[in-house]
């Protein structure tokens, strides 16, 4: 299949790649660019491992071909800490131990991101959980995951909090 | 709360992988990317059963890209298995040879310079079978007339156990309550998010280097070893981040195998990662079981006999399953006093996967059956679920007879919390109920059935000229928090600050044998190993200090929050990095090494200690659909001294979760050889919005044998959920579940022959 050009900004880079139109967007990131963070974990977009940010939306890089996001703007794990500095959500996981093996984490904390973009201020748990539904972790339980978004979006890392 | 006494210990501490794993830069082997590297392909078999009568790869390797197919015959056709001391339970050849014997069993596997090519050269693999007939449940399996899986294996019994204490026929006797009840208990996947996934690297100067995602690197390293004819120590296994176990992976798999093979024909690094269908239906799985129970007690609910008879569905080779069959036994008991106890246990296999050992190791099938027949007992004497429990259960320095000792047990404080929890609970609405059930597990398995000539486990502690300390443990951190756990217990016992330590872990070449994570094992064992070291490399240090201070030698001197001191005069003393830059130059300038080891001896026949829990599990029944939910999931858990309280948490929830998965979604169907449902669609797990609050009431215990009083914590919560849950709905419906998972059409279906059995009545 003749190859296609993909101009995209990652983690507010600018990339060209030469792709073949039929590379996944996870696929993408993690073999072109080695961006590994965003892992696979199904062949049937069921679990989120894989998940990224593009404009600012949680998207699962195994759902969308790598073409479909030329001249978007996408964020990875890699991407969250700026200056030394780590994200509040990542902040978060870290101290409430919101992670075990680590291999749902990348994408579990980018749907968090999105998630808290999106709603800074969720009404309850229960829709915290409804924000992370499509990530799967085997390790957790999810409840340590719900504490370090509550946390967060209760203003615990706020700057001067 | 008593205050702590400990300075590093049972304090909510930061995970020391933690960085790695929210910054995305952990490793794992689904990450290993080696210069000049291919990537391998599985052929599997099609049919459950089939002699193999010709593999022709002609027209695969003609196809461009392709670089290698390799099958048995390019092996060296060793039959393998992790119970190495009875060659008769190494049935396994992982590449087979003249049959197979499940749907998914590897037949061939392609090297290729692309996943593609490689998955593309599997179609052209002309494999031609001699389809045999098949059996695939162990009821059929065991019958004189039922197709041989192994050759000389008279009705496909692979393995039996039998377990017996007291007279049980007399006991029967005293009995003034008899009742016996059949339960079916089903599979369920490991279902790691990390699937099985290796990078062989073989150079010919014959060394292999082995990334793979792995709960034990010392067993593959020998497994290995074994299958391809290469010294142990030529081979180096690298598990730097392993994307979860549960009980899957410290057996040898075929990404691990066939992508050594492939390797060492190429001189060339091979990568095999598992499909997420692959990993469903050609690994392993938890056991599947039938579980006869027949049990008697007095009006008072007094325990007199119980006698249990199982048949569990080994699918197509041993593993770890022999284990399974006789932990289930075991814990089966479990944990109460039982005048006189029988179980006989027969591991039948079977023409489909594998069955193996999974978190809770066939407790959780034991404790489905044994926890839900003691409310139907109670509910039939008319006492009470809490009461009939503590007549009965273990306590501290009880012996059950020629197995087990129990060095502490804090059950009957577990009743006592969960009994208040209960009624503060008051009414709950219509069909909601509480359920509960007990629960016991071992702290590390004391068996040596892999005739390891090393230790069980191993640490050695380097302290740096700057005071930092190098930890080396061969325990392998799957996500369980070992790394965190023992980097605290370091720290606890040379009396220094957590960020003074460093863990290795995860590779062969640097770090000592360990058996590896599985069974609950790291906390007590390698926990105990790594105290040694520690207390090893201070002692060397408070020699130098005591001569340094020159006090007199009555005084004891102790290091604790990087202060070396006189125990008496705590004021007097020094900096801990200071006293180590000269202990040093006393030494000629060589690094301080302190060794620590741990092997159980007279511990039984099971585990050095054992945690108790008791978890209550409120749930709500939609009556019309049978649909479950879990309103909230509480355990009253006695794990000795809590070290790592934040990894403690986790380890709870984290259980609890996939053992209300076991209890009501994960459902894994095999009909004729086949799983019916091998992917995250049809395979539901917990997810989030699911996920009941799971709240932890500690109980204070402190156990010998542990570092510091420790015990297990996070396998042994697996096996009461199912069994909880099973009560809650007897408790709200009266329905008896004797199936596990409870399906909601099971619900549905029981509701109805309820209704029916009322009408004819
Ligand atoms: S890999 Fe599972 S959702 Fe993308
Ligand atoms: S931490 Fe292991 S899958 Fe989530």
């Amino acid at each position: 299949m003749e190859k296609q050009l993909l101009r995209f900004l990652v983690n507010d880079q600018e990339y060209e790649l030469f792709i073949n139109p039929k590379t996944l967007l996870v696929e993408a990131l993690r073999d072109h660019l080695g961006f590994a963070g965003a892992k696979r974990g199904c062949d049937t977009a069921s679990c989120g491992v894989c998940t990224v940010m593009v404009n600012g939306m949680a998207v699962k890089g195994c759902s969308v071909l790598a073409v479909q996001v030329n001249g978007m703007n996408i964020t990875t794990v890699e991407g969250l800490e700026k200056d030394g500095k780590l994200d509040p959500v990542q902040a978060a996981f870290l101290d409430e131990g919101a992670f075990q093996c680590g291999f749902c984490t990348s994408g579990m904390i980018m749907s968090a991101r999105a998630f808290l973009n999106e709603t800074p201020a969720p009404k309850d748990t229960m829709e915290i959980r409804r924000g992370i539904e499509g990530n799967l972790c085997r390790c957790t339980g999810y409840n340590s995951i719900v504490r370090a978004i509550d946390a967060v979006a209760k203003g615990k890392y706020r700057e001067g909090a | 709360m008593t205050a702590n006494k400990y300075s590093v210990l049972n304090t909510r501490v930061h995970n020391v992988d933690g960085y790695a794993k929210v910054t995305g830069r952990a490793t794992y082997t689904f990450d290993v990317k080696l210069p000049g590297m291919l990537y391998g392909k599985i052929l599997r078999s099609p049919h459950p059963h089939a002699r193999i009568i010709s593999i022709d790869p002609t027209e695969a390797l003609k196809l461009p890209g392709v670089r290698a197919v390799v099958t048995g015959k390019d092996t060296l056709g060793v039959k393998q298995g992790i119970w190495r001391r009875y060659p008769e339970l190494c049935d396994e050849q992982i590449l087979t040879i003249e049959k197979v014997r499940y749907i998914g069993e590897p037949v061939a596997a392609v090297a290729a310079i692309t996943e593609e090519i490689a998955e593309q050269a599997l179609d052209l693999i002309d494999v031609q079978y001699e389809v045999l007939p098949f059996v695939d449940d162990p009821m059929e399996a065991i019958k004189k007339e039922a197709p041989m899986i192994h050759e000389g294996v008279e009705r496909n019994v692979n393995v039996t156990r039998h377990i017996e204490w007291g007279d049980v026929e007399e006991a029967f006797e005293e009995a003034e309550y008899v009742r016996e009840d059949w339960f079916k208990l089903g599979g369920q996947a490991h279902m790691c998010m990390e699937t099985r996934a290796t990078v062989a690297s073989y150079t010919s100067d014959k060394k292999l280097t082995v990334y793979t995602s792995t709960q034990s690197p010392y067993y593959h390293q020998a497994l290995l070893a074994g299958v391809l004819g290469l010294r142990e120590s030529d081979i180096r296994v690298i598990a730097h981040y392993v994307g979860g176990g549960f009980g899957g992976k410290f057996e040898l798999d075929a990404s691990q195998f066939c992508a050594s093979v492939l390797s060492m024909k190429l001189s060339k690094p091979v990568k095999i990662v598992f499909t997420r269908e692959e990993d469903f239906i050609a690994t392993k799985r938890r056991t599947p079981m039938y579980y006869y129970v027949r049990t008697g007690v007095k009006k008072d609910g007094t325990f007199c006999a119980r006698e249990t008879r199982v048949f569990t569905n080994g699918g197509a080779y041993t593993g770890m399953g022999a284990t399974a069959l006789y932990l289930t036994g075991f814990f089966h008991s479990f944990p109460y006093k039982w005048k006189a106890y029988r179980y006989d246990g027969y591991r039948v296999y079977t023409n489909s996967l594998p069955s193996s050992s999974m978190r809770g190791f066939g407790a959780p099938q034991a404790m489905f059956c044994s926890e839900q027949q003691i409310d139907w007992i109670a509910a039939d004497l008319g006492l009470d679920i809490i009461e009939i429990r503590r007549k009965n259960a273990h306590t501290t320095g009880y012996e059950v007879p020629g197995q087990a000792t129990i060095g502490s047990c804090g059950l009957n404080q577990c009743l006592d919390r969960i009994e208040q929890w209960i009624k503060a609970k008051g009414t709950l609405p219509k069909n909601r109920a509480i359920g509960i059930s007990a629960a016991g597990f071992m702290t590390g398995g004391i068996f040596n059935w892999f005739d390891s000539p090393y230790s069980f486990s191993s640490a050695v502690v380097t302290i740096n000229y700057d005071g930092v300390v190098e930890l080396h443990v061969g325990a392998q951190d799957i996500g369980q928090g070992s790394n965190t756990t023992l980097a605290m217990i370091c720290a606890e016992a040379l009396g220094v600050k957590l960020e003074n330590i460093k863990v290795h872990s995860g590779d062969t070449d640097h770090c000592p044998a360990d058996l590896g994570a599985w069974g609950s094992r790291q906390t007590l064992m390698a926990g105990n190993a790594t105290k040694m070291a520690a207390e090893d490399a201070k002692k060397q240090l408070l020699e130098f200090a005591s001569a340094k201070f020159g006090y007199n030698i009555i005084y004891d001197l102790d290091i604790k929050d990087n202060w070396v001191h006189n125990v008496a005069r705590p004021e007097r003393g020094m900096n801990y990095v200071d006293l180590v830059k000269e202990a040093l130059r006393g030494k000629d300038g060589q690094r301080i090494i302190g060794r620590g080891h741990y092997t159980p001896h007279r511990k039984g026949m099971i585990s050095p200690a054992y945690s108790y829990m008791v978890q209550a599990v409120e749930a709500e029944i939609d009556v019309e659909t049978g649909k479950l939910s879990i309103i909230n999931c509480t355990t009253a858990h006695d794990c000795g001294q809590p070290i790592n309280t934040l990894g403690l948490i986790g380890q709870l929830e984290g259980a609890a979760s996939m053992a209300a998965g076991y209890g009501y979604l994960e459902n894994m169907p095999v009909e004729d050889g086949k799983v019916m449902n091998p992917n995250l669609v049809d395979y539901k797990i917990i997810r989030a919005p699911d996920m009941p609050e799971c709240e932890i009431i500690e109980i204070d215990t402190y156990e010998p044998e542990g570092p510091y009083g420790a015990k297990e914590a996070g396998e042994g919560l697996t096996n009461p959920t199912a069994a909880a849950l099973g009560n809650a709905i007897f408790h709200a419906t009266g329905l008896q579940m004797k199936q596990a998972p409870i399906m909601s059409e099971m619900i549905v279906n029981a509701f109805k022959e309820k209704k029916k059995e009322g009408g004819t009545r």
